[in-house]
């Protein structure tokens, strides 16, 4: 029996052990000099475990009597979080060197963080959801702070750690509503609960949580961190914040509604299609005004997670199918996105204002075009990626019958357009100015056309997504019964 | 040949990733090489599309040279064309040589604007073949990509607030076609254009918020296509990017806008519109014709005062545009016909009289009305080629002008006289716009001291408007060349429409 146990969760324990012992190791031998070598075997342990995951048994497994769950969902989700950290973290090397900040930690905190978000997304019990949700944030706040001598990323980390602590906070005391009226902690149990009578203490319960976990995807109105944290941190962890951990909470998301409270869809659908509705509006218009790229782009991911929400609050298979795909889709967008901020740099020190772009086509052809495609694809427009994903969504909402969602989430894109359009207009419209310099090195260069190429490419009859939107429906249907 | 169409929408996109991926260098040599090679793409097209001009069967009125691949979603990549689709398609291709011709001049970032060009008539052409619903909007929104840049690289002093306003616009409009889209294959279950036309969606009123929506799912089905269309076409009170994009664009992006680009929106009409909603379309079809009534007045009044020539001709396209609007929406034979006719018909000479334009504007490098006078003695050939193509847009018979125009009063008289009484003062006013303008710009002394040494038209110059010519006369005095390809699916459609729309004619007078 334990040992089936083990089985089921032996990519969580083969990536915790590893970033203990490596953090051993690290320690008693040459510390940050190991770092670049750290980061390169992280990866591709991350990599390799995606690979391990996705040729797994297409069956659904429990373990810790059901404190743990292996289904699709968790697969789908373990392997996208997986391939966006490894990509984010190979990215990341040559600028964290560069700027001196590739300690041995940075890599194996990324690790933890995974594990706690391997942990997140295939949580069957509040106690192991809280326990992922916990390991990953911690994780996260530290990495926020990297740079211990800059004024803002410290101010990134305290902020992120306190606020964090607050949403924490609201989420055990939804979750301490839920079990003493639910009696049990397991959400199958919660199921059980909620469908059989389902009490005004379990509806607080819900929208604790619910608050919780829209704090975690930067859904608005509990994004105010988002910001500061996605400007303060060194940029390569704010790449990283903008990908896996958002795909987790997303996940998380739709693992407790629809497998603790599936069966009370109607309840908590509103206060989801609300956290949508403000978040995609409040993401597009907040965004206008903003001068710095990372700052935009957490905007822009506000938004998108409102787009994500979209499908969830559906409530249906093709709600979390829609969902998995946009957050696949997004996660694809970012690290491209961020492949290219990576490389803006100015004399040799980063610059992150937009209007450092101007003329940039004339400079740099191809990766002003990357630049092109990958904002057209994050406005939502055909035929790039993003509109695709915006499509499912939109579908799984009207089917829920959630019509005017989706005609505030078009004319919310409308107005994010905008600020989309504008870098666009920097780098192909913007007169002579000395911006940023022309080069990118050979791994951001890399990652910035392949993503290019996916986002631009991937639709055309004969690739079809590569088939993810049979994955990710087999994945929705393990989860909504 | 089972995929000519798909042969002829991707050609000119092989074209640009052959100067993208090849052509190196910005210097004469490299600047030229990337002109010849769009033209030799363009001309390419246009022989392939005449293969399928020449293999379509006008009197089958069902979707010809299908071909249909899996795709997301279980959706199709479905292509074909029909009679009202086939000359929208030979339209692009045999007006892109010709707009290509005319950007021989251009000298900065030559190979990019050679790219944008091909790859928005790889769009263009989607547009007209797309027989699935979420494939014509991805052509449709995608259009925009290359025009933005179009506009905002190579346009005018204003051109950054001209091409947000175009993108901003067309993309608010279109979103919410995107919902209906959304909302016809949640109900349909499909997304297939053919499967589409012959559905029956819901048509029972319904109220939201305590308003009563008569026509019910289809009207709010035609509302959200409707946005989309009116914007594109573009129909008062929103067509008020159409002139500042006309202004900013580049003498090339005008004519494809004018040309090609707003003739999406009546397509769109033809082809969502009426098959798919006939009860919406009867419901709100006489706002339509209104509308496109006080945009033919009001359009050509505002005409009269400009003193900008593209912004002139720009409203006299909106006013032209009417007619088509008006056409469509009277939806009987002779409307329809008239409305397919005038948008073919100002596809050739709305675009010769931007390239009119850009034929001084390159000399000049004004487009104020009041810099010129006079051109005649210094220009002859020029004031020929401008007074053919003025008369044209005025509706002189014997040109193609004449021809839509009359058939889509005719259609519209049988409809409503009050419109169609209305909407003739039209005629007069671009008499009165058209003339003036011509005789501002070309007749009188030649008194500016600038224009002293102004010079007549080149071979290139006169090569690209003889095609224009020649086609906007051979439409004019022979018009069965367009009305024997359109007439038997027009008939099918107008029939459709007026079944579908029995039933409730006898519900009302029951």
């Amino acid at each position: 029996m334990i040992s089936a146990d083990i089985q089921t969760v032996m990519p969580e324990i083969i990536l915790a052990v590893y970033a203990m012992l490596a953090l051993l190791v690290a320690v008693y031998t040459t510390k940050d000099a190991m770092a670049p070598l750290l980061t390169w075997v992280t990866s591709g342990l991350f990599v390799l475990l995606a690979f391990y995951i996705g040729a797994g048994e297409a069956v659904t497994t429990t373990a810790f009597d059901g404190m743990f769950n292996n289904d699709g969902f968790a697969r789908f989700a373990k392997i996208v979080i997986l391939i966006s950290a490894a990509s984010v973290l190979v990215m990341s090397q040559e600028y964290m060197q560069k700027r001196d900040l590739l300690r041995f930690e940075y890599p194996l905190l990324v690790a933890l963080s995974v594990v706690g978000m391997m942990v997140m997304v295939s949580a069957g019990d509040l106690m192991a959801l809280y326990m992922g949700l916990e390991l990953q944030s911690l994780a996260l706040y530290v990495v926020a702070s990297l740079r211990r001598d800059s004024l803002k990323s410290t101010e990134a980390g305290l902020k992120y750690f306190v606020l964090g602590a607050l949403s924490s906070g609201l989420l055990l005391y939804g979750a301490s509503l839920t079990y003493g009226f639910a009696g049990t902690t397991l959400f199958s149990g919660i199921m059980a609960a909620a469908s059989a009578d389902f009490s005004l203490g379990l509806l607080f319960g819900v929208v604790f949580m619910l608050a919780g976990f829209a704090f975690k995807v930067s859904a608005a109105p509990f994004h105010m961190w988002t910001p500061d944290v996605y400007e303060g941190s060194p940029t390569p962890v704010t790449a990283f914040f903008a990908t896996a951990p958002k795909v987790a909470a997303m996940g998380l998301f739709a693992r407790v509604v629809h497998d603790a409270f599936g069966g009370i869809v109607a309840e908590w659908q509103q206060i989801v299609a609300f956290l949508a509705v403000a978040s995609m509006f409040w993401g597009a218009v907040a965004a206008i005004s903003q001068r710095d790229i990372k700052r935009l782009m957490a905007y822009s991911s506000i938004a998108h997670m409102g787009f994500a929400l979209m499908g969830l609050a559906a409530g249906t298979v093709l709600g979390v199918q829609a969902m998995l795909i946009y957050m696949a889709i997004y996660v694809t967008m970012n690290v491209g996105t961020f492949a290219f901020i990576l490389g803006m740099e100015k004399d040799g020190r980063p610059i992150t204002d937009i209007e450092s772009l101007k003329s940039y086509s004339k400079k740099q052809p191809l990766m002003s075009l990357v630049v092109l495609i990958m904002m057209f694809s994050l406005a939502g427009v055909p035929p790039m990626l993003g509109f695709f994903g915006k499509f499912y969504v939109l579908r799984a909402a009207y089917d829920a019958g959630l019509g005017w969602l989706a005609v505030a989430g078009v004319v919310a894109s409308v107005i994010g357009a905008f600020y989309y359009l504008r870098i666009v207009y920097y780098v192909y419209f913007g007169e002579d100015t000395d911006g940023v310099d022309g080069t990118m090195s050979p791994v951001l260069w890399t990652a910035a056309v392949v993503t290019a190429a996916i986002v631009l490419l991937a639709w055309v009859p004969g690739i079809n997504l590569f088939g993810i939107e049979t994955i990710a429906q087999a994945a929705a249907e393990t989860l909504v019964n | 040949m089972g995929n000519l169409l798909s042969l002829t929408t991707f050609i000119p996109l092989l074209g640009a990733a052959i100067l993208a991926l090849f052509l190196r260098g910005s210097d004469d040599a490299a600047q030229n090489n990337a002109k010849w090679v769009a033209m030799a793409t363009t001309l390419a097209t246009f022989l392939v599309s005449l293969f399928i001009l020449f293999g379509f069967d006008p009197s089958n009125t069902d979707f010809q040279f299908v071909e249909e691949r899996p795709w997301l979603l279980g959706m199709n990549y479905k292509m074909g064309v029909d009679g009202i689709s086939v000359l929208f398609v030979m339209l692009t291709t045999f007006l892109m040589p010709l707009v290509i011709a005319s950007c021989w001049n251009v000298s900065t970032r030559v190979k990019e604007y050679m790219i944008a060009f091909l790859l928005l008539e790889t769009l263009m052409l989607g547009v007209f073949m797309a027989l699935d619903l979420v494939l014509f909007y991805l052509f449709f929104e995608a259009g925009l990509i290359p025009m933005f840049l179009i506009i905002g690289i190579w346009g005018g002093a204003n051109r950054i607030y001209a091409s947000f306003k175009f993108f901003l616009y067309t993309f608010l409009g279109s979103v919410l076609m995107l919902v209906a889209m959304v909302a016809m294959f949640s109900q349909a279950g499909t997304t297939d254009i053919p499967t589409l036309m012959t559905y029956n969606f819901a048509s029972e009123d319904f109220s939201i918020l305590g308003v009563q929506i008569v026509g019910g799912m289809q009207t709010l089905l035609w509302i959200a296509f409707f946005a989309s269309f009116a914007v594109k076409m573009p129909m008062w009170p929103v067509h008020t990017w159409l002139p500042d994009a006309h202004v900013q664009a580049p003498t090339a992006g005008s004519v494809v806008l004018a040309a090609i680009l707003l003739k999406m929106g009546g397509y769109g009409f033809l082809r969502f519109s009426l098959p798919m909603f006939p009860i919406g379309s009867e419901v709100l079809g006489p706002m339509v014709l209104w509308l496109s009534v006080i945009a033919i007045i009001y359009t050509s009044l505002v005409a009269l005062v400009q003193e900008d020539m593209k912004k002139l001709i720009a409203y006299s396209s909106v006013a032209h545009m009417g007619y088509v609007t008006m056409g469509i929406f009277a939806v009987n034979q002779q409307g329809i016909d008239g409305a397919i006719f005038q948008m073919i018909s100002h596809g050739f000479i709305s675009g010769a009289l931007f390239l009119c334009v850009g034929v001084i504007y390159d000399r000049m490098h004004t487009r104020e009305i009041d810099a010129y006078g006079g051109l005649v003695n210094r220009m002859p050939a020029y004031a020929l080629i401008f007074l053919f193509f003025t008369m044209a847009n005025v509706g002189l018979p014997g040109t193609s002008g004449f021809i839509g125009e009359f058939l889509v009063l005719m259609g519209i008289f049988q409809v409503n006289t009050w419109v169609a009484m209305f909407a003739t003062t039209g005629v007069i006013l671009s008499a009165a716009y058209a003339l003036w303008l011509y005789r501002r710009v070309v007749m009188g002394d030649l008194i500016k001291e600038s224009l002293r040494t102004i010079s007549d038209m080149t071979t290139r110059e006169r090569f690209i408007f003889a095609p224009l010519a020649f086609m906007t006369l051979l439409l004019g005095v022979y018009p069965a060349l367009v009305l024997d390809i359109i007439g038997p699916s027009v008939t099918a459609l107008v029939d459709n429409y007026d079944m579908a729309t029995a039933g409730m004619t006898a519900a009302a007078t029951h």
